[in-house]
């Protein structure tokens, strides 16, 4: 019975089976990835990105179809553009950069938006703007799997700058160790994976398994490298129990996987050990001074 | 280390903070500036630190020598919610040996160990900073402080806000860099702190109003002048010919 519910959908078929090593390849370069953004008070400017990276799916999917390389090419490259050009237009104009991301990914998701329905039909879209972890062959596994490595190779290699940034960015330009080439190197990643995740989620929730596990892991644990161990054990959680459920009850995979992970937050906001909701009207006597 | 400002001019958009200012800070001794609101005491700070570019004028140092200061800015624009534990905070003023990829080691570890001892926090090491008083964390960057080992130390108002026990603690960590020959400037408002343990003084209002040993600096008509000049700055003011009219 329980074994019908849980282990029998993989056991039967393969694409349920490259779909859950798809979530667990995405869990692993997504963990440390949304925990960086979260801490560096970037979630939204990760939605933001995540949404400009369509025109480029959308290019990457007229021109080769719907393969995730082709796709997933175009997008890291439109992702990046847009990385790049609020970064520069923060730089030289008064503007702040969640302004600035804020306009560039909008004119960049119309003109997804304009290109996929000029192009293409409506289904097609959905594809791209909702995604199908369903439909994930050996060769798209490969690349996300391939980005979840240089990912993670990637943090451990950034890991001193990224934290000396993050935590005091004034220190790290006294003594030269320069910010932006850091900040650059981070917002590389977190294109990579906005591109692994859009297969999976779709461009309008790829951050859903960076963000929502971040955000929980934070009601649960203080340590940095606790925070991402824990986030990435919540996304392959919701990655795993979001396959199940869509399997069971005929849901699509993605909005399942969000809405789990989102669920896990709400139940962290409450329960968490780390200044949750519940625990803090519990009063529990005080120790002496 | 030897720090001579050749009349520098340091400012934002043209206006300047910082006005013609030469000297020499006493080398091996500490000094304090002081000065009142707006009289450009952080940007000097930033300007010999390099982290300002100069509207005209120098400071005389080379490179390798301007990696050798050491500079702790305001109320340091950290982020106190970040989870990131006391030792790695001190271990970052290992960064000119290390940089951003190289190894820390047990030598560090042992000069992060004492460094937090010296500071009165032995055994801190494992705590998060978000967990510590306003006043440990300006223990720990001090620490940090000592581990980065500056030849010149910039300190810029490292006593606002810290309870007075820190405040003595500190001051000695201080005493003892002058005593090892290191060249400190600390901005202060504390006058009495500043007669008690600063034998250098520059009294700042955008120009050296007085500059010397703190006896003759510190006097009733320095601070006065001090005061004009502050209630007499125009942000609208003409264009500076200064120095220009030297060249033609």
């Amino acid at each position: 019975m329980l074994y019908d519910l849980l282990v029998a959908p993989f056991a039967d078929f393969a694409f349920m089976r490259r779909a859950l090593i798809a979530c667990l390849a995405l869990s692993l370069g997504c963990a440390p990835v949304g925990m960086f953004l979260l801490l560096r008070r970037m979630s939204l400017l990760g939605d933001a990105l995540s949404h400009s990276v369509l025109p480029g799916a959308a290019i990457g999917f007229l021109l080769g179809g719907l393969s995730l390389p082709a796709m997933g090419l175009g997008g890291f490259v439109a992702g990046l553009t847009v990385a790049l050009l609020s970064g520069l237009a923060t730089r030289f104009t008064a503007l702040r950069e969640d302004a600035n991301f804020a306009a560039f990914y909008l004119i960049s998701l119309a003109s997804g938006v304009m290109i996929v329905s000029a192009h293409g039909s409506n289904v097609d879209l959905m594809h791209v703007l909702f995604g199908s972890v369903l439909a994930v062959d050996d060769l798209s596994l490969l690349l996300v799997a391939s980005i979840a490595s240089v990912t993670l190779c990637g943090f451990a290699l950034l890991y001193r700058p990224l934290v000396a940034e993050c935590f005091d960015p004034g220190f790290l330009r006294a003594v030269g160790g320069g910010g932006g080439w850091v900040h650059l190197a981070f917002l590389v990643l977190v294109v990579l994976n906005l591109v692994a995740g859009f297969q999976a989620l779709g461009t309008l929730m790829a951050v859903g398994l960076m963000m929502l596990p971040a955000a929980a892991a934070r009601m649960w644990v203080r340590r940095l490298w606790a925070l991402v161990a824990v986030a990435a054990l919540i996304a392959f959680a919701s990655g795993y129990a979001g396959l199940v459920l869509s399997f069971r009850f005929d849901l699509p995979s993605g909005p399942a996987i969000v809405l789990v992970a989102g669920a896990v937050y709400l139940l962290s906001l409450l329960l968490g050990r780390v200044e949750g909701v519940l625990p803090r009207m519990i009063r529990r006597p005080h120790f002496e001074a | 280390m030897i720090l001579r400002l050749d009349d520098l001019t340091l400012g934002y958009q043209r206006h300047p903070a910082v006005h013609h200012l030469s000297g020499t800070f006493a080398p091996g001794r500490l000094t304090a500036v002081i000065g009142p609101n707006g009289a450009g005491k952080s940007t000097l700070l930033k300007g010999i630190k390099g982290l300002l570019p100069t509207l005209s004028g120098r400071v005389a140092l080379s490179k390798a020598e301007r990696g050798r200061i050491a500079y702790l800015p305001q109320q340091a624009d950290l982020e106190p919610g970040f989870p990131i534990s006391v030792l790695d905070v001190v271990l970052l003023g290992h960064w000119r040996q290390s940089g951003a990829f190289g190894a820390i080691g047990r030598d560090g570890r042992a000069a992060a160990a004492a460094a937090l001892a010296a500071v009165g926090l032995p055994g801190l090491e494992a705590r998060t900073i978000g967990s510590l008083s306003l006043g440990q964390r300006q223990r720990v960057l001090f620490a940090r402080l000592m581990l980065e080992d500056g030849a010149a130390i910039l300190l810029d108002e490292p006593f606002a806000a810290i309870d007075s026990r820190t405040v003595d603690d500190l001051m000695a960590v201080i005493q003892r860099w002058g005593d090892e020959g290191r060249t400190v400037i600390a901005v202060l408002h504390d006058l009495d702190l500043v007669r008690r343990a600063f034998p250098f003084t520059l009294a700042l209002a955008r120009e050296a109003v007085a500059w010397g040993p703190t006896e003759t600096v510190l006097t009733p008509a320095t601070l006065d002048r001090m005061r004009q000049s502050s209630a007499a700055w125009d942000d609208n003011a003409d264009l500076c010919h200064r120095g220009q009219s030297d060249a033609l």
